[in-house]
C-alpha cells in the first residue's frame, strides 16, 4: 500500500471530484428541474419551458455524463496516486 | 390469426428463448454462479443489471401515472436515474474493493456486529417484500390483458408463474438469459413509441417528438396537450401543480432507495475490477435511460390519442358516441380491458356519446349543466394499463401488442422472481442459519427457503389484490424503506468513522419511522382500512408517505452520529478495514463468506 500521507491526497481529491459532481447532480434535477423552474420558465424548449426538459429528459442525460466523467477521472486519479490494481 | 393466439405466440417464444439460455449457460454451483459474473464485461453486465432493475413499476406503470399527472410525477424520472449517479459515486467502487457478496456481509464486518448484520437483513427483507407486492400488482394487470381475464383471476394465475419461475431458481441469476430479457424489454417498450411519435409528429425518436411539432395541428406537441386537456377542465400537462416540499422529498426518497437496493448492489460487487465498477454503474444507466427517455414521450402521446379517441371531432364538438365504440375497431381495446375490471365507461345521462372530462372542476360543472352532461362518463381507467394498452389504443399492428405483452411480462417476472430469491436467501441463509439455528442441515435451510418463497408471494398476492397503490406508487414504498435505512449505513460505512451501536440505532430508527409512517398511511401491514391518515391529509405537514424516505434517512444518519459520538470509537483493525475500501489497489477477486 502507498504511504499514508499519498493515501490521504488521493482520498481528499477524490472527496473533492464527488462535491463538483454531487454539485451539479443536485443541480439539474432538485434546481433546474424543480426549484428554479420559474426562474428558467422564459427559456422555451418545444412547447414547454426548460425546467420541464430538465425535468423529463435533461437530468438523465446530465447523470450518465456525470456517472461516465467520474469514472474516467478516477481511474486517472487512481494511476496518478499508484493505487490501481 | 387473431390477437389473443398472436400475444400467445410471442409470450412463449420469449419465455423458450430465455429458458433456452438457461439451460445453455447453466450455472453448476453457488460460486460458480458469482464466478460467471467476473468474466462479463461491463456492457454486458449493465445490461443484465438495467433488465434486472426495470421492472413492472417502469415498464407497465411509470408512464401512466406519468401520462394522467403530467409535469408533477417527473419525479419517477429524475429519482430513479439520479440514484445511479449515488451509486456511482457513492457506493459501488468501495463494496467492490471489499470483496464480498452481499450487503448484509458488509455491514456485518464493517460494524464488527452480528446485530448490525440482523438488522440489515431485515431491512432488506422488509424493503424487498413491499416491492413484491408492487409487481404482483403490475404481473396482474399483465395477465389479465393477456388472458382476457379479470385482475384477480390473471393475478392469481400470474402468482403461480411467478412462483414456478422463482423455484426453477438459479436461472434468473444468469446474465446471459437477463440480456435477452433485456433485449425483448427495451424492443417492446421502444417500438411502439417510435410508431406513435411517426404518426403524431413524424419523427422517428419519441424523445424528439415529446417536444417536437403535433404534424395534425401544426402546433408544438406539448401545446397542444396542455390546450386539450386543459379544455376538458384537467390539470394543465406541463405546469408544476404539486406540493414542491414533497416533490423534492419524493425524487430524493426514490434516488437514495436506488443506491440502497440489495439486489442492484449485488451486480456491482462481482465485476472483474474496481475500474470496472465504475464504467459498470454509468453502462447500467444508459440501458436504462434508453427506457426512460422514452417514457415521458409514451406518456403524453398516449394522453393525446386517448383524448383524441373520446373526442373525434374536438374538444369542442361532439363526444364519441356507444355505437361508434361497439363498432370501431380502432375501438375495440376498450371491450377487451373492460374484462380486466381496469377500465369501464357508462353512459349517464343516456344521450348515447361517452362524455370524458373532469368533474371535480368548478369551470366545467357550468359548461357540463349546459349540454346536459351528469358526470364524467370515463368512469374507470387504470393509470397501471396504459402502457400495455398504448398501442391497442394508437392502433398498432398485431405484433406490436404481442411484443408489449411479452416486454411486459419479462419486466414484471424477473424482477418479482429475483426479489423472492433474494427474500428466501436472506430468511434461511442470514436469518435462520446466522442467528436462528446455525447448525440447520442443507436440506433444512433449503426447505426454509422454499416456505419463505411460498409465505412471502401468498402476502404479496394477497395485498396486490388490494393494493396500496398503483404498482410504481407501492414500489416507491420500498425505495423509501431501503433509503431509510440501508443506504445511510453503507455510506457512514466507507465515508465516516459511525461505530457498531452508532450504525445498529440508525437503521432501526430509519427503518422503524418509515414503517410506521406509511402504515398510518396505508394500512398496518398494508391491510386495507387500518389507517389513520392519509396522503391527501397527512400527519406531517404535506409529506406524503411516499415521500417520507428521506425524512427517514435523514434521521438515521443523525441518530448514527450522535450514539457513536456518545460510544466507543472504532477498533484500530476497523480502521484499517475502512482504509483499505478507499484505495483500489489490491482488491482480489470477491470471495463468499461465511
Amino acid at each position: 500500500m502507498a504511504d499514508k500521507s499519498s493515501t490521504n491526497a488521493y482520498w481528499e481529491a477524490n472527496l473533492g471530484i464527488i462535491k463538483v459532481c454531487l454539485v451539479i447532480w443536485a443541480l439539474v434535477s432538485f434546481g433546474f428541474g424543480i426549484l428554479l423552474r420559474p426562474l428558467l420558465s422564459g427559456i422555451q424548449v418545444g412547447g414547454s419551458d426548460l425546467g420541464f426538459w430538465f425535468a423529463q429528459q435533461g437530468s438523465i442525460l446530465v447523470f450518465l455524463a456525470l456517472i461516465f466523467f467520474y469514472a474516467w477521472r478516477m481511474n486517472k486519479l487512481d494511476k496518478e496516486y499508484g493505487v490501481e490494481e | 390469426m387473431d390477437q389473443f393466439t398472436l400475444n400467445l405466440l410471442f409470450v412463449g417464444a420469449s419465455f423458450a428463448l430465455y429458458i433456452g439460455i438457461a439451460i445453455w449457460a447453466r450455472a453448476g454451483s453457488t460460486s460458480e454462479f458469482y464466478a460467471a459474473g467476473r468474466g462479463v464485461h461491463p456492457v454486458t453486465n449493465g445490461m443484465a443489471t438495467a433488465a434486472d432493475w426495470m421492472s413492472a413499476a417502469s415498464f407497465i406503470s411509470m408512464a401512466g401515472l406519468i401520462a394522467f399527472t403530467g409535469y408533477d410525477n417527473s419525479s419517477f424520472l429524475m429519482g430513479w436515474t439520479g440514484g445511479y449517479v449515488l451509486l456511482a459515486l457513492l457506493l459501488a467502487p468501495y463494496l467492490r474493493k471489499f470483496g464480498k457478496f452481499t450487503v448484509s456481509e458488509f455491514i456485518g464486518d464493517r460494524f464488527y456486529s452480528p446485530t448490525a448484520r440482523l438488522v440489515a437483513v431485515i431491512c432488506l427483507i422488509v424493503a424487498s417484500t413491499t416491492y413484491v407486492i408492487g409487481q404482483m400488482t403490475g404481473v396482474g394487470v399483465a395477465f389479465g390483458r393477456f388472458l382476457e381475464v379479470s385482475n384477480t383471476t390473471g393475478l392469481l394465475i400470474g402468482a403461480c408463474v411467478v412462483f414456478a419461475y422463482a423455484v426453477f431458481g438459479g436461472m434468473k441469476g444468469v446474465t446471459y438469459t437477463q440480456v435477452a430479457q433485456y433485449c425483448v424489454l427495451i424492443c417492446a417498450y421502444t417500438i411502439p413509441a417510435v410508431f406513435i411519435s411517426l404518426q403524431l409528429t413524424g419523427t422517428p425518436l419519441p424523445p424528439l417528438g415529446l417536444f417536437g411539432e403535433h404534424a395534425a395541428s401544426g402546433e408544438p406537441l406539448l401545446a397542444k396537450l396542455d390546450q386539450v386537456v386543459t379544455d376538458l377542465g384537467f390539470a394543465s400537462y406541463t405546469e408544476h401543480h404539486a406540493d414542491t416540499v414533497n416533490m423534492v422529498l419524493f425524487t430524493l426518497s426514490l434516488m437514495i432507495g436506488t443506491a440502497g437496493l440489495p439486489h442492484v448492489i449485488m451486480r456491482f460487487f462481482t465485476v472483474p475490477r474496481v475500474a470496472d465498477a465504475r464504467w459498470s454503474a454509468g453502462w447500467t444507466l444508459v440501458f436504462i435511460a434508453l427506457l426512460y427517455l422514452t417514457a415521458p414521450a409514451v406518456g403524453a402521446m398516449a394522453r393525446l390519442n386517448i383524448t383524441d379517441l373520446m373526442w373525434p371531432n374536438g374538444t369542442d364538438g361532439e363526444a364519441v358516441s356507444v355505437e361508434q365504440i361497439d363498432s370501431d375497431p380502432a375501438y375495440a381495446w376498450m371491450g377487451t380491458w373492460q374484462k380486466t375490471g381496469l377500465f369501464g365507461y357508462e353512459d349517464k345521462n343516456g344521450d348515447g356519446k361517452i362524455q370524458y372530462y373532469n368533474d371535480k372542476n368548478e369551470a366545467m360543472a357550468a359548461k357540463a349543466a349546459e349540454n346536459g352532461w351528469e358526470g364524467n362518463e370515463l368512469t374507470n381507467f387504470n393509470r397501471d394499463i396504459l402502457v400495455l394498452a398504448n398501442p391497442e389504443i394508437a392502433n398498432l399492428p398485431g405484433w406490436v401488442i404481442g411484443l408489449v405483452a411479452a416486454g411486459g411480462l419479462a419486466a414484471a417476472l424477473s424482477t418479482a422472481a429475483g426479489l423472492l430469491l433474494a427474500i428466501s436467501s436472506a430468511v434461511s441463509h442470514d436469518l435462520i442459519k446466522g442467528a436462528i439455528n446455525p447448525n440447520i442441515s442443507e436440506k433444512g435451510e433449503l426447505l426454509s427457503a422454499r416456505i419463505a418463497m411460498a409465505v412471502a408471494i401468498a402476502v404479496a398476492t394477497y395485498l396486490g389484490l388490494n393494493p396500496p397503490g398503483f404498482a410504481a406508487q407501492t414500489v416507491a414504498l420500498a425505495f423509501g424503506l431501503a433509503a431509510a435505512s440501508i443506504f445511510p449505513a453503507l455510506m457512514m460505512g466507507i465515508f465516516t468513522k459511525v461505530n457498531n451501536v452508532g450504525a445498529v440505532a440508525g437503521m432501526l430508527t430509519g427503518l422503524l419511522v418509515t414503517l410506521v409512517y406509511i402504515f398510518l398511511h396505508k394500512g398496518w401491514f398494508f391491510i386495507p382500512g387500518t389507517n389513520s391518515f392519509t396522503d391527501a391529509d397527512p400527519l406531517l405537514f404535506t409529506i406524503k408517505s411516499t415521500s417520507f424516505g428521506a425524512i427517514g434517512a435523514m434521521l438515521n444518519f443523525a441518530v448514527a452520529f450522535m450514539v457513536s459520538k456518545a460510544t466507543a470509537p472504532l477498533p484500530t483493525e476497523i480502521q484499517d478495514l475502512v482504509e483499505s475500501v478507499r484505495i483500489p489497489k489490491g482488491a482480489g477477486t470477491a470471495v463468499e463468506g461465511h
